[in-house]
């Protein structure tokens, strides 16, 4: 089940590619959506809770007929999850998949052996 | 009490066991190897994937749970909805791409990758199994309700009775189907759940001119006449009571959403795909089904408060777990009922059996092998330990769900506990394995159990197990063990403390041990789960 060309890899070969210019910049790429998206994600749903349970008056606003502001941010909820997936689909399409595409290529034909190795 | 015509009822759902039934045996034909067994081969597509996710993941919990807690508390009930399908973000942003590409199995995989084997495997392993069972009692303990208001049997023999056949059926899935057929129930059962609360949100709708402001309005009516009138369109009408009851909100809505990206039945759906792009593909799939699939549920649980109204739903005997199937009666009488009580069970069957073969393949692979014979048994030994492990949790689900479900617990609060659990003992060491360099096996440990240990010991010490306070409609505690009172702890979802405290152990675990972390296997983690390079491939067929 291992599939062979994973034994061949080298701790050198890893390291020689954790060390690369385009690692960094797809590690950079990556985290600079990955985690300020998630940092602001969790700060607005910890905002929808904190509300909900200390500010009850000011969820209980009528914004139309019998939907209130909670109701209405519960469901603003929904919305920003579901717009956070499709941007980070587009994103790591554009921005990150063509690096890690590259490398995995030239991680297999061990391009990132470093001088002197086998 | 019996609602609608127990015989149908039984058709219903013995059609859908049928039909599952042959798709096992004709999926165990293809189960040679462990990767077939635990991993499906390795080739489900990303779509079928993100669908049997959305199968694994709306449980009982989240069809007859959320919509109870909607129809009797209202607004409370919502935030369960929100916090299961933020907490996706998590997954997709952070978790399943690169867990998809370093590991092979289990959650400890990923998680035993750069430390000491032994201590790490089995310390996940361990984790893996009290998550399954929190998850697994919540399950049960909806069956055993739902079985008893659809078949018209009731006391406490005839419950226990029914629990025990699902425990069997689902042992029965796991053994003939392994991960392949589980995940062809799971596909069936998700597109039924997903169709019938599609079905019953157009009907209830449709009853008050497509307008969610009437709906609400409705609700708000019939809540105001019952025995204990409730805004049902404000928050904290469950929770509002006390400055500590408001605590356990925020700490239920913490548990919440840091808890999927920790659950291992949910990250091991992530090994069944080719790819990591199956894997992002998959948890796309998932949000967007499961997403609407809540919103779905908002609609039923208001308009089972509406229609139904809670007082009745309470007497029921699910209790708050009925809401769903007594709107469906309310709806389109006896057929309506049988089917969305099939589906209810079909839901509850494929999300145990996901569970099960999840714990055991983490019990057989972790535990078995990789510490007990240090790696040397063979994929045929290693299955069958798994099999044997199967059987072994059915029978505990069994006799924890007979006692949850004599407790009459919300099915939905019983698992945001699993979920406490997942997001103390497995997030932090997940996040800290892939992303901080400096991390060491001391600090996975100290993390892992000082998450599981402090999570277990303050459930243990709650209100959930002993002296909450008497239901006078019902003459019972809400607590598992009646008429005893050792508890200390006062909120019911320890997430607020043991999240934190499960973060700050693996800071400092880390910070205070003297091994160097391993940076070859650092280099090589990275690498590979930014790359997918050396990732599991599918097994050809």
């Amino acid at each position: 089940m291992t599939e062979p060309e994973r034994r061949l890899l080298t701790p050198e070969e890893y390291r020689q590619a954790q060390d690369s210019p385009e690692f960094t910049e797809l590690k950079r790429r990556f985290r600079r959506f990955a985690v300020p998206m998630t940092v602001a994600f969790l700060a607005w749903y910890l905002l929808f809770v904190l509300l909900s349970t200390y500010a009850v008056d000011l969820m209980n606003t009528h914004v139309f007929g019998n939907v209130n502001l909670g109701v209405l941010l519960g469901l603003g909820q929904f919305v920003t999850t579901f717009l956070i997936t499709q941007l980070y689909v587009a994103y790591s399409a554009k921005n990150t998949d063509p690096i890690a595409d590259e490398m995995r290529g030239r991680l297999e034909a061990h391009e990132y052996r470093a001088e002197g190795q086998q | 009490m019996t609602i609608g015509n127990p015989a149908v009822n039984i058709s219903i759902f013995g059609v859908f066991v049928l039909i599952t039934l042959v798709i096992t045996f004709r999926a165990s034909r293809s189960n040679a190897s462990a990767a077939d067994y635990y991993a499906a081969g390795r080739n489900i597509s990303g779509t079928q994937n993100g669908l049997a996710i959305a199968g694994d993941y709306l449980s009982a919990a989240s069809f007859l749970g959320i919509a109870g807690a909607i129809a009797v508390y209202g607004y409370d009930g919502f935030l369960y909805s929100i916090g299961f399908l933020v907490a996706w973000l998590v997954a997709l942003l952070l978790v399943a791409e690169l867990l998809r590409n370093t590991a092979r199995f289990t959650m400890a995989d990923v998680l035993a990758f750069r430390m000491r084997q032994g201590p790490v495997r089995t310390a996940a392993a361990l984790s893996t199994l009290a998550v399954s069972l929190f998850y697994l009692l919540a399950q049960m303990a909806g069956a055993g309700g739902l079985v008893t208001l659809l078949l018209g049997i009731s006391g406490a023999g005839a419950q226990a009775a029914t629990v025990v056949v699902v425990g069997a059926l689902m042992i029965f899935y796991v053994l003939v189907g392994g991960m392949r057929g589980t995940t062809y129930v799971q596909l069936i059962k998700a597109t039924l759940l997903i169709i019938g609360a599609f079905v019953m949100t157009i009907w209830v709708l449709g009853k008050y001119g497509f307008n969610l402001s009437s709906l609400l309005g409705g609700a708000a009516d019939t809540a105001a006449q019952q025995a204990t009138p409730r805004d049902v369109l404000s928050p904290m009408g469950q929770y509002g009571a006390t400055g500590t009851s408001k605590l356990d909100f925020v700490s239920l809505g913490l548990a919440l959403v840091l808890g999927t990206a920790g659950l291992p039945h949910v990250l091991m759906r992530f090994y069944t795909v080719p790819t990591a792009k199956d894997a992002r593909k998959s948890v796309v799939w998932a949000i967007w089904l499961i997403g609407f699939f809540y919103l779905f549920s908002l609609v039923i649980g208001y308009g089972a408060g509406a229609l139904v109204g809670a007082d009745e739903i309470l007497a029921a005997p699910g209790a708050v777990n009925s809401a769903a199937p007594l709107l469906a009666f309310e709806l389109g009488g006896t057929v309506l009922l049988g089917i969305i009580a099939g589906v209810a069970f079909a839901t509850i069957l494929a999300v145990v059996a996901g569970l099960t073969i999840t714990a055991s393949a983490s019990f057989a692979h972790d535990i078995y092998n990789s510490v007990i014979k240090k790696g040397t048994a063979s994929g045929t030994q290693e299955v069958r330990v798994a099999r044997i492990t199967s059987c072994v949790i059915g029978a505990v689900a069994i006799g924890l769900g007979i006692l949850a479900l004599q407790a009459g617990l919300n099915i939905a609060f019983l698992v945001a506990l699993a979920f406490a659990v997942a997001a103390s003992a497995n997030l932090p060491t997940i996040l800290y394995t892939l992303f901080w360099k400096r991390f060491t096996t001391q600090g996975a440990l100290w993390s892992i159990y000082g998450g599981l240990i402090s999570c277990l010991v303050l459930i243990l010490f709650s209100p959930v197990v002993s002296g909450a306070p008497v239901n006078p409609l019902t003459g019972k505690s809400t607590s598992l063990i009646q008429d005893v009172d050792f508890s200390w702890f006062p909120l019911n979802n320890p997430g607020l403390v043991s999240i934190p405290l499960a973060f700050f152990l693996g800071w400092l675990g880390t910070m205070l041990s003297k091994e160097k972390p391993d940076v070859d296997k650092y280099a090589e983690l990275e690498v590979r789960s930014l790359t997918g390079i050396g990732a599991e491939k599918a097994t050809p067929h």
